[in-house]
């Protein structure tokens, strides 16, 4: 760990100013999502700006669940569950696959392993919007345009990469003599796997997991193309919802990107614990 | 009872062969530590008895069982790593019971086990830290504990002592040693230093590049070490070693010195040969650890002189070579004082210089 010597004081004032003003450029657009949110629709495009909401209200959310009687509600409890399942779907078979591919990088030697694995980080650089013409052509033809199953796919091949390379690399820090020492002490390398190497990697695969569903969670793109209906309509594409032909119901969609933002902040602080916790490898000089 | 024997063992990596077919039989309750510059194969050796590595050719048994194609936990064996490989998730505790947990031994018996070796290695203090809060000694215990527990048939050991400094070792050597006195059981003990090889040893084996040079007690591969690579990897200071030429009944060295050869070696008239005795042999007159009886006189000028208390370590030229001597029951000697020194005759070494092989009766 480098360690920043910044002995004058003012010098240290100047880089929390640069830290503060940067974070807050940031921030603000997300502040204002949120603020935007609890606020009656005439207060959005209010000229000067109102950025306190004067009369902070729930209804925008309460619209979303068509328990107001001002306007009928949106599918939105379908869309959040087909996010759910959907996202957590993907995210644990990537984790899956992703662990034994990782483990079967950082372990073992086979031919073509070097060339696989740029070819994983290749396919990384391709966005995925490029994709979405043939994508949506095939699927069509296979019938899965507007299924859940669809989307779980292209999420599976977007976090899988990714996944198997985040896990090797935390596999390759525990030292291969402790699955030996496993074994010699009675495992079969399946148990030596699960008691000791698992264990010591599982900060990293929950890592892995979290940017696996944040992916599937925020993907916009793809989404919209493969989608149609609230059988598959996911909730960022269903902010889409509240644009009409001339209007666009800025409140509601606020109050709906709140909706998408909670879950990922909840699972990111639930996680975190272990992300930091990280174990220290003291077993092994 | 669990004797060990190697049957022209060898491994391959691919194409390249690191263990060249080797032999070796290995006593119930023996210690036995294979030796040799780092490269040469101990640690793959280890490695196959041990499981962790398929063997390409040949046969392993422990006791009365070929072990070839039995995983590690079938083979009732333990070893410590060099690394320890301590699980750093569990405490200490949980290592030393891990192996026990894992065959489904009762609590209880588990925490007798446990807490004996703990007692044995005075672990006691220590018992619920994780192994990132030990030191590097403390570690090294568990890994003896984790080892112990078990009661296996045979203990393997590679370069456990090597992470730590040289006061630590030498007390752990102390230690292992002890520990082998007390659970008498089979050990294979891999190192590179030929001084944890001398001093903990029944049997020593001397490697090279995949082949096993010489076996034998400490007191063989020093006494009669079988060619010129053991007799100058085994011994501290290590044994000088001078080209020479054979005429007559002597060694002719390459500058003129004449040293009379003992007698039945087995060289011809003119035969290049390599002369080596060791620094105990020669020394100033007086000094010499067998008396000067039977020894050649060469008076030669002190180049360095090194004090080490009870000896003195003398640095002098000798067949165009710096060789070493050693003093004992020193007096002060300064660097450039011209001393008689006698080389002990009956103790000299002769190999030939094509094969290296010890040409002596
Ligand atoms: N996994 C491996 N693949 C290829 N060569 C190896 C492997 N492991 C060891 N070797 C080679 O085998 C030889 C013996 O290694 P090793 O048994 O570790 O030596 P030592 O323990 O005596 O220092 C070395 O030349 C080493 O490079
Ligand atoms: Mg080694």
């Amino acid at each position: 760990m480098s360690r920043l010597s910044i002995e004058k004081p003012w010098q240290r004032w100047l880089i929390r100013f640069g830290v503060f003003v940067a974070m807050a450029i940031l921030c603000v657009p997300g502040l204002w999502v949120v603020l935007t949110a609890f606020r009656p629709n005439i207060e959005v495009l209010a000229r000067p700006a109102v950025w306190i909401p004067q009369n902070p209200t729930l209804d925008n959310f309460a619209r979303l669940f068509g328990l107001s009687s001002a306007q009928q509600g949106l599918p939105v409890a379908q869309y959040f569950v087909n996010s759910l399942v959907i996202s957590i779907t993907s995210t644990l078979v990537a984790v899956v696959i992703g662990m034994a591919g990782g483990y079967a990088f950082a372990r073992y030697r086979f031919k073509g392993k070097a060339t696989l694995f740029l070819a994983f980080m290749l396919s990384r650089t391709v966005p995925g919007v490029a994709l979405s013409l043939p994508l949506f052509i095939i699927w069509a033809r296979l019938g899965i345009i507007d299924t859940s199953f669809g989307l779980i796919v292209v999420y599976m091949a977007i976090n899988i990469p990714f996944t198997i390379w985040l896990t090797d690399g935390f596999f390759r820090q525990i030292p291969v003599d402790l699955s030996e020492a496993a074994q010699i002490d009675g495992c079969t390398p399946w148990q030596a796997f699960w008691r000791i190497e698992f264990p010591l990697a599982r900060s990293g695969l929950a890592s892995a997991a979290i940017f696996a569903f944040l992916t599937s969670w925020n993907e916009y793109a793809l989404a919209s193309q493969l989608t149609r209906t609230t059988a598959s309509k996911t909730m960022p594409v269903g902010l889409m919802d509240f644009t009409a032909q001339f209007t666009v119901d800025w409140t509601g969609m606020s109050a709906m990107a709140v909706l998408i933002i909670i879950p990922a902040l909840v699972l990111t602080f639930i996680v975190q614990k272990h992300l930091i916790a990280g174990l220290t490898f003291g077993g092994v000089k | 009872m669990a004797q060990v024997r190697l049957e022209k063992v060898s491994k391959s990596y691919g194409k390249l062969e690191t263990v060249h077919g080797i032999d070796l039989e290995i006593a119930h309750n023996e210690f036995v530590v294979l030796v040799g510059p780092s490269g040469c194969g101990k640690s793959t050796t280890l490695r196959m008895i041990a499981g962790l590595e398929e063997i390409t050719g040949g046969t392993i048994s422990i006791g009365d069982r070929v072990v070839n194609d039995l995983p590690p936990r079938a083979r009732n064996i333990s070893m410590v790593f060099q690394s320890y490989a301590l699980y750093p998730h569990m405490t200490v505790r949980d290592n030393l019971g891990f192996g026990l947990k894992i065959a489904n031994m009762p609590e209880t018996e588990i925490k007798t086990r446990v807490d004996e070796a703990a007692e044995i290695l005075g672990l006691g203090p220590y018992m619920d830290r994780l192994p990132a809060n030990l030191s590097g000694g403390q570690r090294q215990r568990v890994a003896m504990g984790r080892a112990i527990v078990r009661n296996p048939d045979v203990f393997l050991f590679d370069e456990p002592l090597s992470n730590l400094d040289a006061k630590l070792r030498g007390q752990m050597r102390v230690e292992i040693k002890k520990l082998h006195q007390r659970v008498q059981t089979t050990v294979i003990y891999v190192t590179h230093d030929q001084v944890e090889a001398m001093t903990l040893a029944d049997r020593i084996v001397i490697m090279r590049d995949g082949n096993i040079e010489q076996i034998g007690t400490p007191s063989e591969v020093f006494e009669h070490p079988v060619n010129v690579f053991v007799a100058g990897f085994i011994g501290s200071p290590p044994m000088n070693l001078l080209d020479a030429s054979v005429t007559g009944d002597k060694a002719v060295l390459d500058d003129g010195v004449e040293v009379p050869l003992p007698a039945g070696c087995n060289v011809r008239e003119g035969q290049q040969i390599v002369l080596g005795f060791r620094p105990e042999s020669f020394a100033p007159k007086g000094h010499s650890l067998h008396g000067d009886a039977g020894a050649l006189t060469l008076r030669r000028v002190v180049a360095i002189a090194e004090p080490l208390g009870t000896e003195t370590i003398l640095y002098v030229s000798l067949g165009g070579m710096d060789v070493q001597g050693k003093m004992l029951n020193p007096r002060v000697v300064h660097p450039g004082e011209e001393l008689d020194f006698t080389l002990d005759l009956t103790r000299l070494h002769v190999f030939d210089k094509a094969f290296g092989r010890s040409v002596r009766a």
